[in-house]
């Protein structure tokens, strides 16, 4: 259903069906923020170059600032929110505990789902890769080191599991 | 020890890792309302008329303020002048000054009605340089002199004068420096160095929820500095202190750059207008508009023993304060006044001076001046070093302050090895044997205060189980004080960790504490803490004591229990045992008060900051980029209450130095802002990661916070940006004295050394 206003957006968020009406020109990360009160999203430069509002759409990275709703129709949408299961932490999010690879946290939910769709790409990544890969992502507090500690903690972690499969 | 020392996880991780980690963007409350701000297009204009009934007829929209409708309250702000309107009245003093704000339902809204609003300005000639401010008849940034704040007890001759020159400070000691950089048996030289605009870039901007119910307020605020915005909404709005509660949730990055209040006057303005929740959060481009560092041009002299000892320094400072002078007079006399550099100058003078111009308000930021003064006196060192064909660390060794030196004759006593410090650097920054013709080193050891005087109070609960909470108002800004403040109650309370909860900046519950800025946290807050957590130890033995009929002074309290000889009891049972049934709290009470004397800047520095830094460098001739490929840091850091921590705060401090190096500055042209903004405005990102960085501890235990801590937050930031100057000058043998070293800089140095090179062969 369309109307002059808006139409009604379906799609996955975090693996559930969401269902709801949005405006033409609403843009992702207000959605998911105000409209769905998934406020791990954050929002900073608002011109897609800073990485903090990144998410993933069908496992792609896609900065929620500049991303209109409706590209969203029909696809799945991954948040910081959707890799948890209950307390148990994603092995990435462990990998960025252990290596200290933030500080104020603003940054780190972008962060760390670019890592997730570098480590689908680049299963064992080396550091060259790491830095192309998440130059987009810009953390203020780090200094980025930790950062790729985690990362590649996280690609070793990933390989344990994947090896005792 | 069992907490302290030990890199425990943070106690933040689950809620940063998952996205449920609060902020205040994050925040909802019932019936909330959401504020935009409508900004000058004029670097200095009169405001003719501001029409906003267009605005005002719109549905959706709650209340449009100008600064007409702040008649009833003192609508200025600024923590040393209040010279900062709420809203601009008459006149606007930079682009981007708040002239006028809308609450609406939501954002959109807002920002839809700030286009209905029709402003009238009749464009004035602007000061935008420091040459343009200081010029014979330059137009004045305020006319009249503004309002002094009283808000810190250190600041002392403000000038009230109609003058761009908001503050300046002076010092010497020793003979006339004059006179000595005449004298024909010493060595004279003369630089001067430029240091541009510079903005924080935190990934959070700016933000505030105001509550504004009957006669308090509540602000939910991302802001360094809780107790010093209370008092400004206090005093702005006529409310006593206990009516104003604010609230610090996480915060998004700082620097600096939250501190004192920003936003948060013009928040509870429109709460208290439209009587309902107000949220403000401004865009990245905003924070743009919000505050930066001062630039500054500094000279600085220097008269040379033949042995290489300085003999005299003169240095003259100019930090350009921008529209509203915020802390700037702080900084003019608190970084001019360590302007000498941390050496042992027997004939010394200082002259700094802040000036207003019509830019974007300086306000704090991560070193509070010394970069700015350390790029002119280091790289000076180097071109004595070279003068005098000496090594560089080597004549540092011959002039650094030792252990219980005097920076100046009337200072406390300096607390540091310098001459251990460089050593380090030395040791950990070997010089490389293959190093191209292209390839330079260079390095940079800076001096800082902190923040003094100052004060912490804090409080420690011991709960009927024996597990303790804290209250204190530092701010969690991403340093890891929430985990190091736990462990250091942990470890004074001898319990463990998993037992403390630690509850941060509210000031409606947490005790007084100043500033959570100028590295102090973890060490002056963490007296307060380990102080209060001591009174609850003194107060549990005195229980026990009581009970036992024993004296005080013969209870122990180890591991959670008190005893003495055969007898003993957890501190539960002790309260237990006191009160005669359970449930029982004792509460421990903590301060740290920093001293005033009779020092130059009449509070008592705590510690002197050491900011410590090598830098290898390549550069490409053909096109003047600089290629960074190693930065080791020295973070003497007194005792590393948490080594991960400490370690990663100082890793962060040098890779945001190494933007401050290579490519930011705040461009003006025409009274315009051009690059405010994160596409034309570039910081470090991942791919600038040298090869190698590394930061070394020194941890001589001889600072005066908790286990002989000292503050690390801002060293390395101080001397980064020098030591890649230093470096890119000694690869190139040009001799660079401006910043950012971006690659049309450096090639031009590149061609102007080759065609003097050229025209001496001839």
């Amino acid at each position: 259903m369309s109307s002059l206003h808006g139409f009604d957006l379906r799609m996955q968020v975090n693996g559930q069906p969401v269902e709801l009406e949005v405006g033409y020109n609403e843009l992702l990360i207000d959605v998911l923020r105000d409209r769905l009160g998934l406020t791990g999203t954050k929002r900073s430069c608002d011109m897609e170059v800073c990485g903090v509002c990144t998410v993933l759409v069908d496992g792609q990275m896609v900065s929620g600032c500049t991303t209109l709703a409706w590209e969203a129709r029909g696809k799945n949408v991954e948040t910081i929110e959707g890799l948890a299961e209950g307390d148990k932490l994603h092995p990435i999010q462990e990998a960025f505990v252990e290596h200290n690879g933030f500080q104020c946290g603003f940054c780190t939910p972008g962060m760390i789902l670019s890592t997730k769709a570098l480590l689908k790409e680049y299963p064992q990544p080396d550091k060259a890769t790491i830095q192309w890969y998440l130059h987009g992502n810009i953390c203020r507090c780090t200094g980025y080191k930790k950062i790729i500690d985690s990362v590649e903690a996280a690609a070793q972690a990933q390989a344990q599991t994947a090896g005792a499969d | 020890m069992r907490a302290v020392g030990q890199s425990v996880v943070r106690r933040d991780a689950a809620e940063k890792v998952t996205g449920r980690a609060v902020y205040v963007g994050d925040m909802k409350l019932p019936g909330m309302a959401y504020a935009k701000l409508l900004r000058s297009p004029y670097a200095r204009a009169r405001i003719v008329s501001i029409d906003t009934s267009r605005a005002c007829a719109m549905a959706g929209v709650l209340c449009v303020l100008t600064s007409e409708d702040l008649k009833g309250i003192d609508p200025y702000f600024g923590p040393v002048l209040k010279d900062q309107p709420i809203l601009a009245a008459g006149e606007v003093r930079f682009q981007g000054e708040p002239v006028a704000a809308v609450a609406a339902i939501d954002e959109r809204t807002a920002a839809a009605a700030l286009e209905r609003i029709e402003v009238v300005y009749d464009p004035l000639p602007a000061v935008m340089t420091l040459d343009e401010a200081l010029a014979p008849g330059a137009p004045l940034v305020h006319e009249t002199p503004p309002r002094a704040n009283g808000m810190f007890s250190d600041v002392k001759n403000l000038i009230a004068r109609a003058s761009n020159v908001v503050h300046e400070f002076h010092y010497q000691h020793g003979e006339p420096t004059e006179e000595l950089f005449q004298s024909p048996e010493l060595e004279t030289f003369d630089d001067v160095t430029t240091y541009p605009m510079i903005h924080h870039v935190m990934m959070e901007p700016y933000g505030c929820v105001a509550d504004w119910q009957g006669d308090q307020v509540t602000l939910h605020a991302a802001t360094q500095h809780p107790h010093p915005v209370r008092r400004d909404i206090a005093q702005i709005f006529g409310l006593p202190l206990s009516r104003v509660r604010i609230v610090v949730p996480y915060i998004g990055g700082a620097f600096g750059g939250k501190s004192y209040a920003k936003v948060e006057p013009i928040a509870a303005a429109l709460s208290r207008a439209c009587k309902l929740p107000v949220r403000l959060c401004l865009t990245a481009e905003e924070a743009f508009q919000t505050g930066r560092k001062p630039s500054a041009r500094v000279r600085v002299r220097t008269a040379v023993s033949p042995d290489g000892r300085i003999v005299a320094r003169h240095i003259e400072v100019y930090y350009i304060l921008g529209a509203y002078a915020d802390v700037g007079p702080r900084v003019t006399q608190k970084a001019g006044y360590t302007a000498l550099g941390p050496y042992r100058i027997p004939n010394a003078r200082i002259d700094a001076y802040g000036v207003y111009t019509n830019t974007v308000p300086a306000i704090a930021y991560r070193g509070y001046g010394v970069p700015q003064t350390a790029l002119a006196y280091e790289l000076q060192m180097d071109r004595i070093a070279r003068s005098l064909g000496v090594d560089p660390i080597e004549l540092r060794m011959r002039n650094v302050l030792r252990r219980g030196d005097r920076y100046t004759p009337s200072d406390s006593d300096f607390d540091a090895d310098l001459p251990g410090d460089l050593a380090e650097l030395r040791h950990g920054m070997p010089e490389r044997g293959s190093r191209g013709p292209w390839t330079g080193q260079g390095m940079a050891v800076t001096l800082k205060t902190t923040i003094a005087p100052s004060l912490s109070q804090a409080m420690v609960r011991v709960h009927a189980d024996g597990s303790a909470s804290l209250f204190t108002s530092t701010v969690e800004i991403g340093q890891g004080a929430k985990t190091a403040l736990a462990q250091i109650v942990a470890e004074t309370l001898d319990i463990d960790m998993a037992k403390v909860q630690v509850i941060l900046a509210d000031t409606a519950l947490t005790p007084y504490d100043q500033a959570t800025s100028s590295s102090r946290s973890t060490t002056l807050n963490g007296y307060a803490c380990q102080a209060a957590a001591r009174d609850v130890i003194r107060q549990l033995r005195d229980i026990a004591a009581g009970s036992w009929g024993v004296a005080p002074e013969a209870v122990k309290a180890e591991g959670g229990i008190v005893k003495a000889a055969d007898r003993q009891m957890s501190y539960g049972e002790a309260l237990d045992s006191l009160f005669g049934m359970t449930g029982a709290e004792v509460v421990g009470v903590g301060t740290y008060a920093g001293a005033m004397g009779n020092v130059p800047l009449s509070g008592i520095t705590p510690f002197w900051e050491i900011g410590l830094v090598g830098a290898t460098v390549e550069i490409d001739h053909d096109t003047g980029e600089t290629s960074v490929h190693e930065l080791v840091s020295v973070a003497d850091v007194g005792k590393a209450i948490n080594p991960a921590l400490a370690e990663a705060q100082d890793e962060g401090a040098v890779m945001m130095g190494l933007g401050h190096a290579l490519w930011e500055e705040m461009v003006y042209a025409d009274g315009q802002l051009v690059n405010g903004n994160l596409v034309d405005y570039r910081v470090a990102r991942m791919g600038d990661l040298p090869a190698r960085l590394e930061s070394i501890m020194v941890e001589n235990e001889d600072g005066p916070g908790p286990y002989g801590a000292k503050g690390i937050g801002e060293g390395a930031t101080c001397a980064v940006a020098t030591a890649v100057a230093a470096a890119v000058n000694q690869a190139a043998g040009i001799e660079i004295r401006d910043l950012p070293l971006h690659p049309e800089r450096v090639w031009r140095a590149l061609r102007d050394h080759a065609l003097t090179a050229q025209q001496e062969g001839k």
